[in-house]
């Protein structure tokens, strides 16, 4: 019995291991994910089947409940919130591992660990580890959701001592973990876990919003690792390899996400960034612009976009913002129409959350063949028509290639200045995230379209019917 | 005479054959006890440490080249189903939630049954939404 069940487990984890597997392109992705169901289906019904779980009611009504909400929230959600529902869900895994190392705490002999009040030494540890890194992702979670869904600013809260206080909780819960260790103590338990919740909220605060696709992703590894800790607690296999696939997929796109902004992960995770960098712009940017900016007409850009050879668009945040996707992709319709090529270029770091304009572009129906990453199409800009930049701002400043002293310096940037004209869709001049001016505006061959990215781009629409 | 010397000598051969045997039985059952608590401790506990561990560096490698395989086009739906994924620790609520009798172990095991189930149903369903969007030129 035993052995058939461990045997399922790898079963289960080898279907993990195809759904993300799947994801390498989009054709089998969807199949990847029927590998997942599958999998997650058959290690349910093989932890159901072992002859510790003998009564079902509570389960099933669990499982009903729960599935209900995951059902309706899944189905309800609009993409461009995409990013905070992710955000709350990591916040659950990471709730759920407090709970499971909890109750483990509470009856080890369910888990083969000992009798209560006499937990082998390094199953204490482990269910310290995966309690803690699991509380910290749930708080963290809540941290990023908030920041997401406005209902706290995106701009980093930064305060005194912010840092020696983290590192003073951190150094604490390695203590009540060595107090844990040494007395089973229900009180270093539950110490451990309020410290990881504080710790959790703390780290996150700090961070500014356009760092978010950098948090979710780290948050994503940290339920990883709180699941590989759990894993161990129950010397389960099917947990430390799901556990450690998930852990390493949130860390490789944490660090794909700072290298697309050109800064380490220490920068992102200490914060504060952009928060002081618009302080010294807007104490030191009092004399004003640094040229005269060319304003035009959605008329202009219809006329200009209508006679183009082609035109690459470039997304950023205002656009999930403004939900301008669709009105974008009937612009690209038109454009297609009079025989204009069509193409969009994504930079790694624009939106929330990691592949996030992707996903609103095919919400939109935009073909995935179409749309391009930095390094595919950056090239392409140089003989480009028109470069028609909607919503995105820091990640097109040119000031990333040739001022040392800018914040963004060494970003990898779209090449949108090599193109013959740029518009710039915006709702005023304000400066981008990072506080940096940007310089593309001043620039001759660069028109600005004021407003909101929906309304501008069904006017731009409008005129080119007319 | 050599008759009954012979035959007390056998006998009192056999007799410390006899103490022999039950001094060897002694030393086994000694040294069973002994390797017994040793055979517990490296079976047990720091044993699967030692499995889980290889187990966790291994599969951490095959995360490592599978997810640098996944087109950045997909991430959204990668970090999605990761998120669905890593619900598997609902094993562990299962086992804290399924034994007869009640109490507050099996109250935490059903409150983590509810949030992993909320993770797993909405986690593969906003996945496969996402990833029924993306289209090829053409339809």
């Amino acid at each position: 019995m035993e052995t058939l069940s461990a045997l399922l487990y790898l079963v289960a984890s080898i279907c993990f291991i195809m759904a993300l597997r799947g994801l390498s392109s989009p054709e089998t992705s969807r199949q990847g994910n029927i590998y997942g169901m599958v999998g997650m289906t058959i290690a349910i019904l093989t932890t159901l089947a072992s002859p510790i779980v003998q009564s079902y009611w509570l389960i099933v009504l669990g499982v009903a409940i729960g599935g209900a909400i995951g059902y309706v929230v899944a189905k309800k959600i609009e993409m461009t919130a995409l990013p905070q529902l992710v955000a709350a869900f990591h916040s659950l895994v990471g709730l759920a591992a407090v709970f499971v190392a909890l109750a483990a705490f509470y009856s080890p002999e369910a888990y083969g660990i000992g009798s209560a009040g006499a937990i082998a030494k390094g199953s204490l540890i482990e269910m310290a580890l995966g309690a803690a890194v699991g509380a910290i992702t749930f708080t963290g979670s809540i941290v990023a959701f908030a920041k997401l869904q406005g209902l706290v600013t995106g701009k980093p809260l930064v305060f005194p001592m912010q840092h020696p206080l983290n590192a003073a909780l951190g150094v604490l819960s390695v203590l009540l973990i060595v107090w844990l260790v040494q007395s089973n103590a229900t009180a270093a338990m539950w110490l451990i876990i309020i410290a990881a919740l504080a710790l959790g909220f703390l780290l996150i605060l700090p961070i500014g919003g356009a760092d978010m696709p950098v948090v979710i992703s780290m948050l994503n590894s940290y339920s990883g690792w709180a699941a590989c800790g759990i894993g161990f607690t129950l010397q389960n296999n099917l947990l430390i390899i799901t556990g450690a696939l998930v852990g390493s997929s949130g860390a490789i796109l944490s660090y794909i996400m700072c290298k697309g902004m050109n800064r380490s992960i220490f920068n992102v995770i200490l914060g504060g960034f952009g928060g002081e960098a618009a302080g010294a712009a807007a104490a030191g940017g009092g004399g004003g612009p640094q040229g005269s900016v060319k304003a035009g007409s959605p008329e202009d850009a219809a006329y200009i976009m209508k006679n183009a050879q082609s035109v690459i668009i470039v997304p950023g945040y205002g656009m999930a913002v403004a939900q301008a996707q669709h009105a974008l992709r009937e612009m690209a319709d038109v454009l297609k129409h009079e025989g204009v090529s069509v193409k969009y270029a994504i930079h790694p770091v624009a939106g929330r959350m990691p592949g996030h304009m992707n996903v609103l572009l095919a919400e939109a129906n935009v073909p995935y063949d179409e749309v391009f990453e930095l390094e595919d199409i950056n090239r392409e800009f140089g003989t480009a028509d028109v470069a028609f930049v909607i919503g995105a701002n820091d990640v097109t400043n040119p000031a990333a290639k040739t001022d040392p002293s800018s914040p963004i310096y060494g970003m990898p940037i779209l090449d949108v200045e090599k193109a013959k004209t740029v518009f710039f869709i915006k709702r005023g001049m304000a400066a981008g995230y990072a506080g940096v001016e940007n310089e593309l505006f001043f620039r001759p061959n660069t028109m600005m379209l004021f407003g909101d990215a929906k309304k501008v781009t069904e006017e731009v629409v409008k005129a080119m019917d007319a | 005479m050599d008759q009954t010397q012979l035959t007390a000598r056998i006998a009192e051969l056999k007799a410390n054959l006899a103490a022999l045997g039950q001094q060897a039985d002694l030393l086994a059952a000694q040294v069973a006890n002994a390797a017994h608590p040793a055979a517990e401790a490296a079976g047990g506990h720091g044993n699967f440490f030692v499995t889980g561990l290889t187990v966790l560096v291994l599969a951490c490698f095959v995360g490592y080249y599978v997810v640098w395989r996944v087109t950045p086009a997909l991430h959204s739906p990668l970090m999605a189903v990761t998120n669905a994924v890593s619900s598997v620790i609902i094993v562990g609520a299962l086992i804290a939630a399924g034994p007869a009798e009640f109490g507050f172990s099996k109250l935490l095991g059903f409150l983590a049954v509810i949030l992993a189930s909320v993770n797993i149903f909405g986690g593969f369903l906003v996945t496969q939404r996402m990833l029924s969007m993306f289209k090829k030129k053409g339809k």
